[in-house]
């Protein structure tokens, strides 16, 4: 019953979507009539059905009802509760309609709230979300039904990918999702824009939460996906260059340089045509990473849920969207008026560099993510990894930083830099300090790890210095923003650059009672237990390590075996300590009473992961600083415009 | 001296002078990824065609095949194997130091990442094998439809 109703609830979803969209059409075009009231009322239902199709599907997963192919495909009664909701969402037609859930609930808040922009501009921008969702919804109701019956229905279920029994991973993909519809609404404002041609600081206000909100979400997402790859994949590393990775970061990468512009335009109200390609950009890198991880087009260490005929939907829907507002942009775009000038040396000068430097860096990846397509049309196989994209994206990266360490400084319009010479002075001191510090206290680590940690450095002390001379308590939760975002990204480059530049790795075959030495750790082999969990069986290293002396802790590598659906992992140890991390893997027995075993001390590793949080936590102090301002705008705004009446105007 | 160079500039040359900046830029990015794609791409190889035709000695590659059976044996170090992958044409010993990944077993595919060493013994410094019961490394589906007669004719 509960999936019929499902069912049902998304069709009548769909139903609406396409009324938001005509009525929408109609309205712009100016022969809508009485039309134009629908939108709104549309876009708001549309979104509650839509979350009720979802909480059906979850009740479903949560019950185990076996009768529902996709639960029976991809749950197991004997799974722990948490897992079994996440499973709801752990699979290919879960996951789209998570999308499309988010994707209502998000236009029907739009609908819901946003007064700002001109009503024919709302209206635009309403019916370009509907068209975008109503492309998803086809794609779920003809393709990818989630509610599809099994008759009969089966006696267990066939479970869920052990690599996916995490609970990390469980609100990984939702996190990239929030941020991939986020993406689509900015793709929404642009478009709607640009078909009414007013591209100014009000649709930049307007677009600016949804793409701070869905920066914030990506930027949550690689990070946590980064450490789940870390310490879930047993390889030691954090980031493999590999498509699926690359899926995420391109449309961080466009929405950073998005959101910067638009924080151009709302206050300075230039780079009007630049903001609204990204905005188009921002999402079609949204659907070009959808798009590879569910083909299976490019081999990927995460390639999961894998389908080519599902991944053509998408393309098809990809070339729709994409080609549509392209072709809008070319007509449309010489139109808009030019925006208010600026010199070189200003706020926006150093903007337009942070800009073009991001779609630089987007550039180089998404090249070198395609490129084995390129090839393969050629029927020549590559792979593309960190020896491509470590130093010809670092070739971009670098002058972006120099010129962040200068940017925030600068005066909006026109500055000179000889202004701002001494607390520049301080910047270039810590930064050099720290190359030749590196240079003489430690063997050469290498150009990019040397680099690396003086840009860090030199960041680390620029990112503060906007609140120099600033009455603290007065600073508007914005700026707190984003020097907090940009210490972050010192945060992480140090921690990058200090794990590639400082990382010992032993890898021996220990016999019981043996004594390895790793970096500061003293680490011994006791010995090989078997373990079990509620669906697995494992082998359990038993180690005792010893960080510089202090009382040695217990770290138990695991090699799991899972039997339902039959696959084995390897559960690293982590120790983090506060200098860095200790990583243990167990491997295979060697011979007879050896066995594997690799170790890591990786110095400052934690850095990566905590400076990914604070760009996060930054972008959501500024989130929170934008929307107290707007909303004491909004009522200042009404209490004049009560004054005015009450005056008899 | 800037605040001049600004005044004087006209709306429409602003607009296009920072068009020429980032297209400037992006042709540059272009290019720079398509120089080096050239050079640091690796190459995937099966066993016949890295033995007909070999990599430069540096050049990062990789190498894929089936391991083949009774050909896997563990060093005294307990931590380096060395195996045989053929294609059906031709084999090509590996040497691998570290830990395998758990689905790598004699008679089943394997793609090793590395460089072709001088005396013609491949070492890998990483392995992917089978992610589970259902996923085959793409390039080894590839293969399979390609040689999967001789492949099976030979390794098993």
């Amino acid at each position: 019953m509960i999936a019929e109703l499902g069912l049902a609830a998304l069709w009548l979803a769909a139903a609406l979507c396409a009324m938001q969209l005509l009525a929408g059409v109609l309205a712009v075009a100016g022969k809508g009539g009485n039309l134009a009231g629908l939108v709104r009322p549309a876009a708001i239902v549309q979104g509650m059905l839509a979350l009720f199709v979802l909480a059906a599907l979850i009740v479903l997963f949560a019950r185990t009802d076996l009768s529902v192919l996709l639960v029976a495909m991809n749950s197991h009664s004997a799974k722990p509760l948490i897992f079994k909701v996440a499973g709801a969402w752990g699979n290919h037609e879960g996951s789209m309609l998570l999308w499309v859930t988010v994707m209502g609930l998000a236009g029907g808040f739009v609908a819901l709230i946003d007064r700002r922009l001109p009503e024919r501009t709302m209206l635009a921008t309403l019916a370009a979300q509907a068209f975008v969702s109503l492309g998803f919804y086809a794609f779920l109701l003809f393709s990818s039904n989630p509610f599809t019956r099994l008759n009969p229905p089966a006696i267990e279920g066939a479970g869920l990918n052990p690599l996916l029994q995490d609970l990390g991973l469980a609100f990984h993909p939702p996190t990239l999702y929030f941020g991939y519809v986020g993406l689509s609404v900015a793709f929404s404002f642009a478009v709607g824009a640009l078909v009414t041609r007013e591209v100014g600081p009000l649709f930049a206000r307007a677009m600016r939460p949804w793409v701070l909100g869905a920066w914030i979400f990506l930027t949550l997402g690689i990070t946590a996906g980064s450490y789940w790859a870390y310490y879930e994949l047993g390889w030691g590393g954090w980031w493999f260059w590999d498509p699926v990775e690359n899926a995420s970061l391109m449309p961080w990468l466009a929405a950073t340089a998005l959101l910067h512009s638009v924080g151009v335009l709302a206050s300075r109200d230039a780079l009007r045509t630049w903001t609204v390609m990204l905005g188009v950009v921002a999402f079609s890198m949204s659907m070009i990473g959808t798009f590879l991880v569910r083909s299976g087009i490019l081999t990927s260490v995460h390639a999961f849920a894998v389908d080519p005929e599902r991944g053509a939907f998408i393309l098809v829907l990809l070339a729709i969207y994409i080609g549509g507002a392209l072709v809008l942009f070319g007509l449309n775009a010489a139109s808009i008026a030019e925006g208010k000038r600026f010199s070189l040396v200003s706020r926006e000068g150093a903007l337009v560099v942070n800009n073009v430097m991001l779609s630089a860096i987007l550039a180089v990846v998404l090249f070198g993510t395609l490129y084995p397509l390129v090839t393969e049309a050629f029927d020549t196989r590559v792979s593309v990894g960190p020896p491509y994209f470590n130093p010809v994206g670092a070739a971009f990266f670098v002058p972006m930083v120099l010129v962040l360490m200068v940017g925030p400084l600068l005066r909006w319009r026109q500055d000179r830099l000889e202004r701002v010479g001494k607390p520049l002075g301080i910047v270039w001191t810590a930064l050099f300090m720290t190359g030749a510090i590196l240079l003489a206290a430690t063997a050469w680590i290498g150009w990019l790890p040397w680099i690396g940690l003086m840009l860090a450095a030199g960041l680390a002390v620029a990112s503060w210095l906007p609140l120099r001379g600033r009455n603290l308590r007065r600073t508007p939760l914005a700026v707190w923003g984003m020097v907090m975002a940009h210490f972050g990204l010192a945060v992480a480059v140090a921690g990058m650059a200090s794990e590639s530049a400082f990382s010992v790795e032993k890898l021996v075959a220990a016999r019981a009672g043996e004594q390895v030495t790793v970096g500061p750790w003293q680490v011994q082999f006791r010995g090989i237990e078997p373990v079990a969990g509620p669906n697995w069986t494992a082998l359990e290293a038993n180690l005792t390590a010893a960080y510089a002396g202090s009382p040695p802790v217990a770290v138990q590598p695991q090699a799991r075996s899972f039997w339902s659906p039959p696959q084995q992992t390897s559960e690293a140890a982590l120790v983090t300590r506060r200098f860095g991390q200790l990583y243990a893997v167990v491997g295979e027995a060697a011979d007879g009473d050896r066995w594997q075993l690799r170790l890591w001390w990786k110095p400052f590793v934690t850095l990566i992961w905590l400076g990914g949080v604070l760009i996060a936590l930054g972008g959501l102090l500024s989130l929170m600083g934008r929307v107290a301002f707007d909303v004491r705008r909004a009522f200042a705004r009404r209490r004049i415009a009560m004054r005015r009446e009450d005056m008899g105007r | 001296m800037n605040t001049i160079k600004a005044q004087r500039i006209k709306p429409k040359h602003q607009r296009l002078v920072l068009l020429v900046i980032a297209f400037v830029v992006l042709i540059a990015a272009g290019l720079l990824a398509a120089w080096a794609l050239r050079s640091q791409a690796s190459y995937f190889y099966v066993p016949s065609e890295i033995l007909a035709d070999a990599p430069e000695p540096d050049r990062a590659v990789r190498l894929g095949g089936m391991v083949e059976n009774g050909s896997l044996r563990t060093e005294a170090d307990g931590v380096t194997i060395a195996f045989v992958v053929g294609d059906g044409k031709a084999r090509v010993p590996v040497r691998f130091t570290g830990i395998v990944p758990s689905l790598f077993v004699e008679g089943s595919g394997v793609v090793a990442e590395g460089k072709m060493g001088a005396d013609g013994t491949f070492i890998a410094d990483n392995l992917l094998a089978k992610h589970d019961e259902n996923y085959v490394p793409r390039e080894l589906q590839d293969m399979d439809a390609h040689q999967a007669r001789q492949v099976v004719s030979e390794t098993r």
